[in-house]
């Protein structure tokens, strides 16, 4: 601005009447405030307007048409009107308001790297997040056009299969997909089992209408997803008190003809726990020589596959047993990379039945596809890649290591409290989960609730069928989690406890109301009689519905 | 020699990236390197290695959305680590997630009160979301047929040989039969009278497809519904629709208000859309809307409790990013019925531009309509020389220009085309430019002599002949080599077109 007026001034001012106007020198404009000097510009080009120096103010004019420019923000109409919530809104708006509203409203989430409660990766190094963002309209299907991505994707498979001790050859190709989560994943490999039990049947003349599969009942609700939506009964093994993962003996004693296959865990959502797989095939392996039947193993190994070949490298959970022909795992949570990503491998190309394979021919070479997603971002398969190339085995191994220390950093912590019972087991998946000792008081969901407000998010739930009574309180140690965060919650666990030991809780005597009243509802129910107090009875009655749902929403919501 | 050791440890901060060793040794293919190397090396080995792609924008293959303003991107970037399912933690993108279901569903016509929640979920794409809607119809189904007390094991779903792949994959890993209308030449869409005709009891639904992949056509839904209506009233079935809307959901409500192929027709219970393709999102978001409540199976459900309010899941998928539905948000509230009416405006115009130009240079016959998804179908009137579809697509494809060929479905396959999609990013002076460089190519292909004297194709004939005979024959006529020349073509011909079918349907 200053600028232009110089010029003005330069070009205009032989011009007689111009010199009534106080023109103040040019380097003295540099000393006015910015609104004294918009003050001054403003008089002048009055000024100029009234002696007909120029026709009309045009900067003035054109103001009212790019005000949405001019303005901040804050200042513009876009933030006063209501944001549309279930209509499409008839006009646009300009991109910085559409930005800014979108992204203040998402202030109001939670911190991902608060979230204690996922294991899915929420931090990346600046150099991967570069990478992704070039790769974000990529389309992962165009193998065509993109065969690149289509290489880097084998590469990741290639090396997930060896890293499981899969049997291949120095440069076979393994047989695996990239799939958007370990929810995918299952279910692939789900289909594959039933497909492959169906033929099977088929050949042997007998019907082949009700398979089921056996797992643990801490599973993740993906297992119960497959089992609904592709028609296979799920047949749960029971947990007790102080064992919450599947017992091989009882799970193989719940196999049967109908069997497609048996599911089990490495690494427990619940307490991390790896279950005993070794075991689980020796079993297996003895019951289908007494029988026939050649039921197979999927290992989900959703959390727990990228840390036993790096901190436990002699426990015997893999493509190692003879039975295990596929194997899951989430590349978005201990893969290291950001949400999206998920990979099953199959032990050879007999596992993965042909028909359910569709191919497609990408620059001359055959590229099978076996997927429930079609069109999607590379970007994560591109990360992941990354990372195995960026970290190598020796990268992974310390982070793995880190991890688990801080997890003991965080036990060692919890245990000094003298309040909590440790859950979670030493060798597994790095996580802590806790319960009360004494909950009469008050319980873990309060806990939880009150560690919402520094910020943390620990999440509270029960335990599955048979062991319903615990309920426990999960901590799950990620990439990110540093030994200085891991004192932090440490300190805010204890300023929480101290409050909810000094102020009796009123709602704590109604939570133990609650838990009586459960039962005695359930058998007022069935017995048909009438309450007769039932305003008194009503309100814990809904009280007991809502922490039932709750507790129940719980379970599912963990990932 | 203390001190050359640490110099040749020493890691990037000493040495350019290129003078590292980290870009000497061979890239890690089969098995995890043992050891770490610097994020600088990791990031320039990847990303140069990823320059051999093609540039997506000059893909005219997909549909998918290649381009979005940097403001965008930047909330994509901010929230990509954020965990979609966990409701609990980030009820906003919930929240986001739901507007979105709500103003598509709108959009759609779902008969709604004003501020009533639609139904729906955001998907990865299209083919998650036609797997629900499709299983959402087999449960349906089943639950009637078995409080009928009739058998319900061989569902079966009536199509359009025209379908994407995804519906052969639905009917494949969920066991319900896939019938398909077959096309004609010169009517590349499912024939809603034939279709209404393959309907039988234990049909779950017919499928019709607003924006057919191959030409961009809208199939007649009306018709359908009209043509339908009239036979449950006869057989008291009551066959619903799904329409899939995967590339003209976000096309008709803007440009053809008028046309009805949404929840405007009683039968279409559910439709499905890529908020990927002309919702103007990057790949990996798609939608689908369901009529109401009833339509939709309660066990298909699971409930999940956030905040003390409950919301309700029905995905394939789990743990995903949320980018995609924040994207999706942004684009509708940014871009409002205006913005998005002008984009399809314009893809419109382009591709008009783009036909004229074709139909200019006299080679091509056009396939597309001009009403319908802004795609340009077109084929050669006459093939001079032998020269096909195929070539031409192969020689664009060094000017940097992928443009996809591939035969029509079953009962034209003898058709071939080439597909040019117009998206919202491929400006005028883009058409132009393809019409000036597919003249070139066809003036090249006039130049090169006719495919049949193909030394290369010869010998393989050749090697063939001898292996079969295990004759030594001298000399084969004239006659007989052309005639072995054209067996050969024509199986690697159809060939070709079983391995395209499935591929260029890609997205």
């Amino acid at each position: 601005m200053v600028f232009i007026i110089i010029i003005y001034r330069q070009g205009k001012a032989k011009q007689s009447n111009l010199h009534s106007f106080p023109l103040l020198p040019s380097f003295f404009l540099t000393f006015l405030s910015k609104r004294s000097l918009f003050l001054y510009i403003y008089i002048f080009l009055n000024f100029l307007v009234k002696n007909k120096l120029i026709k009309e103010m045009v900067i003035t004019t054109t103001i009212p048409d790019s005000g949405e420019q001019l303005q901040p923000t804050f200042a513009s109409r876009y933030v006063r009107t209501a944001v549309p919530k279930y209509k499409m809104p008839a006009d646009p708006i300009p991109k910085e308001a559409a930005y800014q509203i979108i992204n203040d409203e998402l202030m109001l989430d939670g911190t991902p790297r608060l979230n204690l409660a996922s294991f899915v990766t929420t931090w990346m190094e600046p150099e991967c997040e570069k990478l992704m963002m070039a790769a974000i309209n990529k389309n992962y299907v165009d193998m065509d056009e993109y065969p690149v991505t289509t290489e880097l994707q084998n590469r990741c498979v290639n090396m997930i299969a060896r890293l499981f001790n899969a049997p291949v050859g120095e440069t076979d190709t393994a047989v695996g997909v990239g799939t958007v989560g370990s929810s995918e994943a299952i279910m692939l490999a789900g289909l594959a089992f039933k497909r492959k039990w169906q033929t099977k049947r088929k050949l042997e003349g007998k019907p082949y209408d009700k398979p089921n599969i056996v797992t643990g009942a801490n599973v993740q609700v993906c297992w119960e997803k497959f089992a609904r939506y592709f028609e296979v009964d799920l047949k749960e093994v029971k947990l007790s008190e102080g064992y919450y993962v599947m017992d091989p003996v009882k799970a193989v004693e719940m196999v049967d003809e109908n069997t497609i296959c048996v599911a089990a865990i490495l690494g427990s959502t619940l307490t991390g726990e790896f279950e005993n797989v070794k075991l689980l095939n020796e079993l297996l392996t003895k019951k289908n020589k007494e029988t026939g039947w050649d039921t197979p193993i999927h290992v989900d190994a959703a959390s727990g596959g990228f840390i036993a070949p790096f901190i436990y490298p002699n426990l015997e959970w893999d493509f190692r047993l003879p039975l295990v022909k596929s194997i899951n795992v989430s590349g978005h949570k201990y893969g290291l990379v950001y949400p999206g990503v998920g990979w099953v491998i199959w032990r050879t190309k007999e596992d993965l039945p042909e028909d359910l394979i569709f191919h497609i021919n990408y620059l001359g070479s055959d590229q099978p596809t076996f997927t429930l997603n079609f069109s999607k971002g590379s970007s994560q398969i591109i990360a992941q890649y990354y990372q195995f190339v960026r970290l190598g085995f020796e990268g992974y191994k310390n982070v793995m290591e880190n991890c688990l220390e801080n997890a003991r950093v965080l036990k060692e912590g919890i245990e000094k409290t003298g309040l909590f019972n440790i859950v979670s087991k030493e060798d597994g998946v790095p996580l802590v989960a806790f319960s009360l000792k004494d909950s009469s008081k008050y319980d873990v969901f309060e806990i939880s609730g009150s560690l919402r407000r520094f910020g943390w998010i620990v999440p509270a739930y029960t335990m599955p069928p048979n062991a319903e009574h615990i309920a426990v309180l999960r901590v799950v140690i990620r990439e990110d989690f540093s030994r200085a965060l891991a004192e932090r919650l440490i300190s805010d666990i204890e300023k929480v406890m101290k409050e909810m030991e000094t102020h009796p809780i009123r709602v704590s005597t109604k939570t133990a109301h609650v838990t009586a009243t459960v039962d005695e509802t359930q058998d007022g129910d069935d017995g048909g009689k009438k309450h007769i107090k039932k305003s008194a009875r009503e309100t814990p009655e809904e009280i007991a519905t809502y922490w039932r749902k709750l507790v129940a929403g719980k379970r599912t919501g963990i990932c | 020699m203390v001190l050359s050791k640490p110099a040749s440890d020493s890691d990037l901060s000493m040495l350019a990236t290129s003078a590292s060793r980290y870009v000497r040794d061979s890239l890690p293919r089969y098995e995890m390197p043992e050891n770490s190397i610097p994020k600088e090396a990791a990031y320039q080995i990847i990303h140069d290695e990823l320059l051999l792609d093609f540039k997506p924008k000059l893909n005219l293959a997909s549909f998918v959305t290649t381009l979005m303003e940097p403001e965008c991107d930047k909330l994509i970037m901010e929230s990509i680590n954020k965990n979609y399912v966990d409701m609990d933690e980030y009820p906003v993108t919930t929240e986001l997630h739901n507007r979105c279901v709500n103003m598509i569903a709108r959009l759609f016509h779902t008969p709604l009160e004003k501020s009533e929640d639609a139904i729906g979920v955001g998907t990865v794409g299209s083919s998650e979301a036609i797997m629900l809607a499709g299983l959402a119809f087999k449960r349906k189904w089943q639950n009637k047929r078995k409080a009928e007390g009739k058998p319900f094991d061989k569902p079966n779903i009536v199509t359009g040989a025209n379908v994407q792949v995804c519906w052969e994959k639905f009917a494949r890993y969920f066991e319900v039969e896939l019938k398909e209308v077959k096309v004609t030449e010169g009517y590349y869409v499912m024939d809603p009278a034939k279709a209404v005709e393959m309907v039988d009891e234990n049909t779950i639904c017919v499928a019709a497809i607003l924006g057919s992949t191959y030409n961009g056509e809208f199939e007649d839904v009306k018709l359908l519904n009209d043509l339908l209506l009239e036979k449950n009233k006869q057989t008291g079935w009551d066959t619903p629709i799904h329409v899939d809307a995967a590339s003209g959901g976000f096309i008709a409500p803007f440009i053809y208000p008028e046309l009805e192929w949404d929840f405007r027709l009683p039968l279409v219970k559910s439709i499905n859309v890529s908020g990927h393709k002309y919702g103007l999102v990057y790949a990996g978001i798609g939608w689908n809307i369901w009529r109401s409540k009833d339509d939709l199976p309660e066990e298909l459900i699971f409930h999940i409790k956030y905040l003390g309010a409950e919301q309700s899941t029905f995905t394939l998928n789990f743990s995903k990013g949320s980018s995609q539905i924040i994207a999706q948000y942004y684009q509708l509230i940014r871009l409002g019925q205006e913005g998005y009416k002008n984009i399809m405006e314009n893809c419109h115009e382009n591709a008009m531009v783009l036909k004229e130009g074709l139909e200019k240079t006299g080679c091509f016959e056009i396939l597309s309509k001009d009403d319908g998804v802004p795609v340009v179908a077109f084929s050669l009137k006459n093939k001079k020389g032998g020269h096909d579809e195929f070539e031409v697509s192969e020689m664009l494809r060094r000017y940097g220009w992928i443009v996809p060929a591939y035969p029509m479905p079953a009962d034209a396959q003898h058709v071939i085309v080439l597909r040019v999609v117009i998206r919202a990013e491929f400006s005028r002076t883009l058409a132009e430019r393809l019409v000036h460089d597919i003249t070139t190519v066809l003036h090249e292909l006039e130049k090169l002599p006719p495919k049949l004297n193909n030394e290369g194709k010869e010998v393989h004939v050749n090697v063939e002949e001898n292996w079969s005979n295990g004759v030594v024959s001298k000399r084969k006529s004239d006659l007989e080599t052309q005639r072995e020349i054209t067996t050969y073509w024509k199986n690697y011909v159809s060939a070709q077109k079983e391995i395209k079918r499935q591929k260029v349907m890609a997205s």
